[in-house]
């Protein structure tokens, strides 16, 4: 691992000012979870730290607010999951917190650290002498004919077909989040949707933040779809390991009809995943096996699959019905 | 390892006062201990427990947070040491599995729990598991075996132990209910 400098920010305000001067090796450091893990594999070469630990303006938050819930970027993912109005309320955002990683990582893990965290593609974590064009641009891709049954079938580019990994992002799409980010030019507000970019011919540019841009807070609107909600997530083990699909799933039923439906899937694509088309397939049905199955074969219309994962059409499509049956127990329960 | 910053350019371009040295000073409290330690600024905690405080109960399993091996508390929660940098501890309370039982030399319940339901066979992953056990039950995610086995998802045994551990926490739960 290489050298760095390390400073401790005391405002918010000073850590962008401190790494806006940097050069663009710079890092802000939260839980640490994912930058100093690929420190130690020379992924990540930094060559100065911003440790925001110390902002306690942005360790809380509020899930009492009657038009929205707000997370600061430094509140633990262990302490969010375990909100008793979020459990009850958001399910959806519980379980992403909680069916991510372990509770080791989730006191550790930020919650804006965990929306950038970045892909498991192991030739992107191995380094030489895999080819990867996120890690090394221009080098190629490795994952294309190597082993891909964990890599995304929508999205991806013939540059990378890497997996966004996370859960946590899959729930906040599904409910419409936004985050408010601080840069040297001001203040700004980015939906959680847009936050990440498809690869394309630069899979290095990962979202749309400027590295001097730090994220403050996690907003959430508040939604009447909230009790209907789940996040399913389906894996080799049972827990603490990343998703070979998921999804996010929030619906209000009328009768046996859906009124409202959120969808969005995880561990299938190279970012967070809104599947819009399978929602609109679903609003003002009756929501039955069938109809929750058209609806995942929806959310996964246009896959690409390589290799070695073609499997994961079928399971993606069904982890989509599952989760909806569950959301219809909770929508019909509350 | 080499600790010097070479890259005296950069350093120059550094606007704000910072550490720019490739060493740190440290204070922590190690099992109620205070230390005041000078450490290589790529450190992990793990590295200074084993390191500079020959506290070696803590294990190097994986070195990327994967294996919980290397499990401590820090301010009483449980935390992957191998992924926390030295300098994030700094001010911060650290217990590890030396620092767990009493002073008298009797066991901690659930170090006597593991020994009593054979919760182990080549024991590398055991000072890991402990820590993580007793938070697991500090937290109130061990009230059913599903949940101990979900909540002690992040520490792996390779040996397969896993019956006798879940055993173990459940049988300590109770017993540290009583304390």
């Amino acid at each position: 691992m290489r050298p760095f400098t390390y400073t401790k920010a005391a405002t918010v305000a000073e850590a962008v000012r401190v790494v806006a001067a940097a050069d663009r090796e710079t890092r802000f450091l939260a839980g640490g979870t994912t930058l100093y893990d690929l420190m130690k594999l020379n992924v990540e070469t930094p060559t100065s730290i911003v440790d925001i630990n110390s902002l306690s303006e942005l360790s809380g938050f509020d899930t009492s607010g009657s038009n929205e819930l707000t997370f600061g970027a430094l509140a633990r993912m262990s302490d969010v999951a375990a909100d008793p109005r979020l459990m009850r309320e958001y399910p959806a955002l519980s379980e992403s917190l909680w069916r991510a990683a372990s509770q080791q990582l989730r006191n550790m893990a930020s919650f804006g650290g965990n929306l950038l965290q970045r892909t498991r593609c192991a030739y992107f974590r191995g380094g030489e002498p895999f080819a990867c064009n996120k890690r090394n641009p221009g080098s190629g891709c490795a994952a294309r004919e190597g082993v891909n049954r964990g890599h995304a079938l929508l999205g991806g580019s013939s540059a990378c077909i890497a997996v966004y990994p996370g859960d946590l992002a899959i729930a906040l799409v599904a409910f419409d989040a936004s985050i408010d980010v601080l840069g040297p030019n001001g203040q700004r507000t980015i939906a959680v949707e847009h936050l990440h970019r498809e690869p394309g011919t630069t899979p290095h540019i990962e979202t749309v933040l400027e590295p001097d841009e730090l994220i403050l807070r996690i907003r959430v609107p508040v939604t009447h779809l909230g009790r209907g909600s789940t996040y399913h997530k389906i894996r080799d083990r049972e827990s603490y390991a990343f998703a070979l699909a998921s999804a996010a799933v929030a619906i209000r039923m009328e009768g046996d009809t859906v009124q409202d439906a959120r969808i969005a899937i995880g561990g299938l694509a190279t970012r967070p995943w809104r599947a819009r088309e399978a929602e609109k397939a679903l609003i003002g049905q009756p929501l039955t096996l069938l109809t929750a199955r058209a609806a995942g074969d929806a959310a996964l219309r246009g896959a690409k699959p390589t290799n070695d994962n073609s499997f994961r059409i079928e399971l993606g499509a069904r982890t989509v019905a599952d989760a909806l049956m569950i959301a219809k127990q909770r929508a019909l329960a509350s | 390892m080499v600790a010097t910053f070479d890259d005296a350019a950069l350093q120059a371009e550094t606007t704000v006062a910072s550490t720019a040295t490739a060493s740190l000073q440290i204070n922590v409290a190690v099992n109620g201990t205070p230390h005041t330690l000078t450490v290589d600024i790529r450190s992990s905690l793990l590295d200074v427990l084993r390191e500079h405080l020959v506290l070696t109960g803590a294990k190097k399993g994986c070195d990327h947070g994967q294996c919980g091996a290397c499990t401590v508390h820090v301010d009483g929660r449980r935390v992957a040491s191998c992924l926390t940098l030295a300098a994030q501890v700094d001010g911060r309370q650290v217990t590890t599995i030396e620092g767990l039982s009493p002073r008298d030399g009797s066991l901690h319940p659930m170090q006597q729990a593991f020994i009593d339901h054979d919760a182990l066979q080549c024991g590398y992953c055991t000072p890991g598991q402990i820590m993580a056990a007793v938070a697991c039950v500090q937290e109130g995610h061990a009230t059913s075996t599903e949940q101990i086995r979900e909540y002690m998802s992040g520490n792996l045994c390779r040996c397969g132990a896993y019956v006798g551990i879940v055993a173990a926490i459940q049988d300590a739960a109770a017993k540290m209910k009583q304390v």
